[in-house]
């Protein structure tokens, strides 16, 4: 390979003809209520905060805010639910149900990804490709489930646990739910699930569906608020489990509040993901794993590929590629679906962010970012990359939960592995190689609940998602999301 | 007003997604009271090649759709049988059933849809391996379906008999040919024309109608069949077609002895009697010097 580095030039002739999703048949509420009980109920203290379009920050909705006693009526009603009609449902009946929500979902499925796009920030190609279809299929999977569960627990009699309290991160609001409410469901379970602050919308949606599907009252609860409203679940005498998605910080929080408690739990935290690229891989293939491993919904992914560990004898030909590949990405309007990158989701993460691109600089890395200009308004953070890492850096250790990349370089096999492994978290990691048995080492030696290689950031209802270390314990999809929800004594 | 003149249905064989008569031209009559039904084809061995040889060419499509596209066609089929569900229970009740039961036939037909389409992307996880073999090797055992699968539906259970026949052999991605009730083929071509009108692809599942005891013997002959699904009350015709199912090895699974009638069908077993397993060898770099720290 000649060591001259040649480049692509970039001087505006790259640009797509705008092509933005009609809005015009959406109509939001202006406000939105509790659902508990199989009812939109008004909060009991009356107060409500704003929902805002991260992409211009215009106020889209007001979300009714869960206290003390609406958490308390939530839990009584799915305590009732369990109590009554549903824990005494017949299995194949409450398939249907679920059946029901998956059909309704697909149904819905342009009207939801319009709004998780102007909610959440994420790029229309992106909900309406990724989060809605994999919400249908999750409720469509688990449906399944619900009347075979003898046979994914051979000898054991699984029971429902009874009222899980499920609490749930921005970054894929609705499948988040889907991820939850499904498996929580087909195990005969009932919900009480609060969804994340800046995005409650499509959850309230997903409770209208449910009503659709006439699921009984009380038997799912999807109640508003912020971090105060998560605690009261956590905390609720009578919820049996806590599901959490979001960050280890608050994960450790809730762990030590139920510890002396007999609640189970399910916790899927954050990471600080390696992708490895070895000098053989295909290498063309490989950085567009990287990107879409790093830059896939504004790296507001808690398996993001953040760390990028590149074989030193290819390190200059994966960065160019890298550098060309980043400046033909397109940030802006998400609902505009040439959009690559969408808005940050909130003033409060973009501030992390920003503060994590600083002391990246501040600690000796040099930056590199793609060169485009920022919608006005909103929040924005162009796709950035960091070379010359070492492993002591900030940004090669924290989650930074946005579109930034720290690359990182190895010689031998050891090293990298060493070196991927080198971090408190383990939820996922990606190989790059297209030497088989490299790909089936690594996988046996990274410390990750998912190993994706030759592909990143994949999902399927079939498939357990999850990690080791810090960033969580149990698994959701597959088999194994069936038994965090199950007594099998 | 003259009284309005009722349209009779014409009931016709199932091949490849369409509704020819049989090309030998022969019909029965069926009668009920003296009063005749319907004229049912009886179908030839011609007919049996053309289902068999659509049944194959059905197949790769068939397999290789992912098994949650396959969950969802087979989901669509219990959709449009409870839209219908009067035309059926107009049928049973022609051929025999009472009411009441034939009321619960088609709610235990279409809820056996639902519990089998279930199935399509969970038999792998319960059924399939990962083997733990000595050598460094990654080793695995997943289910495949066999390919062509011809059926003979029981004769008494018209409905009910038929879908829990054919809904466990098409889920895994085998296609099907079945042979009908002889006595009571009426529901068998309508729920031809349910499937036919649910997302399910041109020869996944045929259907012919005729005398049983002319045609199977055409399916445990022919070259081209993986597997045969019995339900047969006709010794001599039984031990007849395991003979003859030899001469290909065709696997044979005796549904009958699962009692169709009752929820214990219901089971995943069924389904893997019609799958082939296969196990796939991988080598892993084997570095002596990597440690596995945590």
């Amino acid at each position: 390979m000649s060591s001259k580095i040649k480049s692509l030039k970039y001087n505006g002739k790259w640009d797509f003809s705008p092509s933005i999703e009609s809005i015009e048949d959406i109509s939001l509420k202006k406000e939105y209520q509790l659902f508990i009980n199989g009812q939109f109920q008004k909060p009991i203290s009356k107060k409500y905060f704003p929902s805002i379009n991260p992409s211009n920050e215009q106020q889209l909705t007001k979300i009714a805010h869960a206290e003390s006693k609406d958490v308390d009526l939530a839990v009584n009603s799915a305590r009732n639910a369990f109590n009554g009609h549903w824990g005494k449902l017949p299995a194949k009946e409450r398939a249907k149900y679920i059946y029901r929500i998956a059909r309704i979902i697909q149904e819905k499925s342009k009207e939801l990804a319009i709004v998780e796009t102007l909610d959440g920030g994420k790029p229309i190609r992106e909900s309406r490709d990724i989060d809605i279809p994999l919400a249908a299929a999750h409720f469509f999977y688990y449906a399944g489930w619900a009347d075979k569960l003898q046979y994914a627990f051979p000898n054991r009699t699984p029971k429902p646990l009874g009222v899980v309290g499920q609490i749930i991160p921005w970054n894929f609001p609705l499948m988040m739910a889907a991820w939850k409410i499904a498996p929580a469901l087909a195990t005969g379970n009932t919900v009480v699930l609060k969804p994340a602050e800046t995005t409650s919308i499509t959850a309230l949606l997903l409770a209208e569906i449910i009503q659709q599907a006439e699921l009984p009252p009380g038997v799912v609860n999807i109640i508003t608020g912020d971090g105060s409203t998560g605690e009261l679940i956590v905390n609720h005498p009578d919820v049996n489990k806590i599901a959490f998605t979001g960050s280890t910080k608050v994960g450790k929080s809730i762990m030590q509040s139920i510890s002396s408690t007999t609640k189970r739990s399910t916790m899927e935290l954050g990471g600080k993901a390696a992708n490895i690229i070895f000098e053989d891989a295909p290498l063309d293939q490989a950085v567009e794993g990287v990107i879409n491993g790093i830059y896939f919904n504004q790296g507001h992914v808690c398996c993001a590929g953040s760390r990028l560990f590149v074989q030193e004898s290819v390190y200059e030909l994966v960065l160019r590629k890298l550098k060309d590949r980043m400046q033909s990405l397109v940030v802006g309007n998400p609902l505009d679906k040439n959009t690559d990158i969408g808005a940050i989701n909130s003033k409060e993460q973009l501030s992390t962010i920003n503060k994590y691109i600083d002391l990246g600089v501040k600690e000796g890395a040099d930056i590199f970012q793609l060169n485009c200009e920022l919608p006005n308004g909103g929040y924005w953070c162009p796709p950035t990359l960091f070379t010359n890492v070492s492993q002591s850096h900030s940004i090669a250790n924290e989650e930074i939960f946005g579109p930034v990349l720290a690359v990182q370089t190895f010689r031998t096999t050891q090293e990298v592995i060493n070196k991927a492994n080198n971090t408190p978290f383990g939820l996922s990691a990606g190989v790059w190689t297209d030497k088989g048995s490299k790909a089936f080492n690594l996988a046996s030696k990274l410390k990750a609940g998912v190993i994706w290689a030759n592909t990143y950031n994949k999902f399927d209802p079939t498939s357990p998602f999850g990690g080791y270390k810090e960033s969580g314990h149990g698994r959701e999809g597959g088999l194994h999301g069936l038994s965090p929800y199950l007594n099998l004594e | 007003m003259s009284k309005r003149i009722k349209i009779l249905k014409t009931y016709k064989i199932f091949i490849d997604g369409k509704f020819p008569r049989t090309e030998s031209g022969r019909y029965t009559q069926l009668k009920k009271d003296n009063i005749p039904l319907a004229n049912v084809c009886l179908s030839s061995k011609k007919d049996i090649k053309n289902a068999v040889l659509s049944a194959r060419n059905a197949f790769e499509s068939w397999s290789n759709k992912s098994a949650y596209n396959r969950s969802q066609v087979l989901y669509r089929i219990a959709e449009m049988l409870e839209g219908n569900k009067n035309q059926f229970l107009e049928e049973l009740i022609l051929q025999g059933v009472d009411s009441k039961k034939a009321i619960l036939e088609i709610d235990q037909s279409i809820d056996r849809i639902i519990y089998f389409a279930g199935w399509a992307d969970k038999i792998n996880p319960i059924f399939g391996s990962v083997n733990p073999v000595a050598s460094s090797h990654f080793n695995f055992t997943i289910l495949e379906p066999m390919g062509v699968v011809a059926i003979v539906a029981p004769e008494d259970s018209s409905l009910l008999g038929l879908i829990s026949s054919i809904i466990p052999v098409i889920v895994s991605g085998n296609t099907t040919v079945s042979i009908a009730s002889e006595k009571l083929p009426l529901c068998a071509i309508s729920l031809a024309e349910v499937i036919s009108n649910s997302d399910v692809p041109n020869g996944v599942v045929n259907i012919v109608t005729g005398e049983k005891e002319e045609l199977a013997p055409h399916l445990a002959q022919h070259m081209d069949v993986n597997a045969l699904g019995l339900n047969l009350e006709n010794k001599v015709l039984k031990d007849k077609m395991v003979f003859e199912a030899t001469n290909n090895l065709k696997r044979v699974v005796d549904i009958s002895q699962y009692n169709i009638q009752e929820s214990e069908f219901e089971a995943p077993y069924i389904v893997k009697n019609f799958m082939e397993a296969k196990t796939t060898w991988h080598p892993i770099e084997k570095d002596f010097t990597s440690s596995n720290k945590y």
